[in-house]
């Protein structure tokens, strides 16, 4: 099983762990925050969504391993590996100081990644269509769910509207790098079996901008972006993040249940 | 103890009734989600199956407890396959299935080509006094699959499971 990988399923492989990475570190992010969320109705919610994460991010690492040719399975790259190897944006390690942050960011990604697995379904690729065909479905509930989130908090009261915008303003310079165009996705959206997301990025635009719009909302004009994720270099709320999210698999080497 | 290998109509009549464990009052033919249970080409029995969700839960206690049918059935060399093409949809849970789910207070999900608000539940009637006047409580409950309605008119809250 140590046959060499082609050039484009190398390729794949890259594209396909930079998007299990991004739902992972989302998810892990996401399950920080039960008991602290404003109701038990959205633990659930946030909980809910976390586990959908989950499933995405176990398909993708588990797919990435065979195209690879490592053989690595979802386990050993989901917690060993180093942080460095992580491709995931950093708009996904960002910490949440505020519910209102989260919204935010849930409202960037959920958009963002329904465009995406929607436009795979037409991948010549039979695995990824078949994720995008799924996964685009479960993330409607992720996007209906922010969307209404970003509308309450817009239209509530001065104090809500305040901080959901700060939120806004803080998570807006990091959406620019899901975007990120470069020679890998090129070669893939070429070849049919993946989407530069650049393309996805008009229809994004529009898409929350009438969100925001509906919220009362602000679309910010950030004059920096974040970048670097996609070639392992993230910001220092990464260590913290991952050394939490390993501390079990490293008290217990090997344990199962 | 060598259990008796049955052939694979019996084998796909005895797996057709294994419960799903989160919805236990339906089984999992009910539920839509097994695909086939047919020898494969090295002539062991393969059971395909279609994830409901990619991060359910419960699919391993799915696979753990078609698995003990199979063994029972004499066929301890029989294999689960999940494929995720084509997608699993609400509309595969069959008439037995969603009556099942309504005799036990849990209303069953309309077409899944419906607006999201209709799949999200808008318009249920509450399954304990029969009123249209519902609303949506939370998206998200106790189940990916399920989300919480409440009545306004008796003030009850029920599960309803989502169309996908």
């Amino acid at each position: 099983m140590t046959a060499e990988p082609t050039a484009e399923d190398t390729d794949l492989a890259e594209y396909v762990l930079r998007l299990g990475d991004d739902a992972l570190v989302l998810c892990q992010r996401l399950c920080a925050l039960v008991t602290r969320a404003p109701t038990i109705e959205e633990d659930l919610a946030l909980a809910n969504i976390a586990l959908d994460l989950l499933g995405h991010a176990r398909t993708l690492l588990a797919y990435s391993g065979t195209l690879d040719g490592t053989g690595r399975g979802e386990d050993e790259l989901a917690y060993h590996r180093t942080e460095r190897q992580f491709r995931s944006a950093l708009l996904m390690e960002l910490v949440p100081g505020d519910f209102a942050v989260t919204i935010a960011r849930q409202l960037v990604y959920a958009h963002y990644s329904r465009l995406l697995w929607s436009a795979l379904e037409k991948s010549s690729d039979a695995t990824l269509a078949a994720f995008g065909a799924r996964a685009s479905r479960e993330v409607e509930y992720h996007q209906m769910h922010a969307d209404q989130w970003t509308v309450r908090l817009g239209r509530g009261t001065a104090e809500s509207r305040r901080r959901m915008q700060a939120g806004l303003d803080l998570v807006w310079p990091y959406a620019a790098e899901l975007f990120e165009r470069d020679a890998l996705v090129d070669r893939l959206d070429a070849a049919g079996t993946a989407v530069a997301p650049a393309r996805l990025r008009e229809e994004w635009e529009r898409e929350v901008a009438a969100v925001l719009d509906e919220a009362r909302l602000t679309l910010p004009k950030p004059a920096w972006q974040a970048t670097g994720g996609r070639d392992g270099l993230h910001t220092e709320a990464f260590a913290p993040l991952f050394a939490e999210f390993r501390s079990v698999r490293l008290q217990y080497p090997g344990g199962t249940w | 103890m060598s259990a008796v290998r049955l052939d694979a109509d019996e084998v796909r009549a005895r797996v057709n009734t294994v419960p799903d464990p989160e919805l236990p009052m339906i089984s999992l033919a009910d539920l839509g989600v097994i695909r086939a249970v047919q020898p494969a080409d090295d002539g062991a029995l393969e059971v395909v199956i279609t994830p409901t969700y990619l991060g359910c839960p419960a699919m391993p206690a799915i696979e753990a407890g078609i698995r003990a049918v199979l063994t029972e059935s004499g066929h301890p060399d029989a294999r689960v396959r999940q494929v995720l093409a084509p997608a699993w949809t609400t509309d595969w849970i069959t008439d037995e299935g969603r009556r099942k789910l309504s005799e036990h207070g849990i209303v069953p999900p309309g077409p899944a080509g419906a607006p999201l608000p209709v799949r999200i539940g808008l318009g249920a009637p509450c399954p304990h006094c029969g009123s249209v006047a519902t609303r949506p409580q939370s998206h998200f409950g106790a189940t990916r699959c399920q989300a919480v309605l409440v009545c306004t008119s008796c003030q009850e809250t029920f599960a309803h499971l989502k169309a996908m």
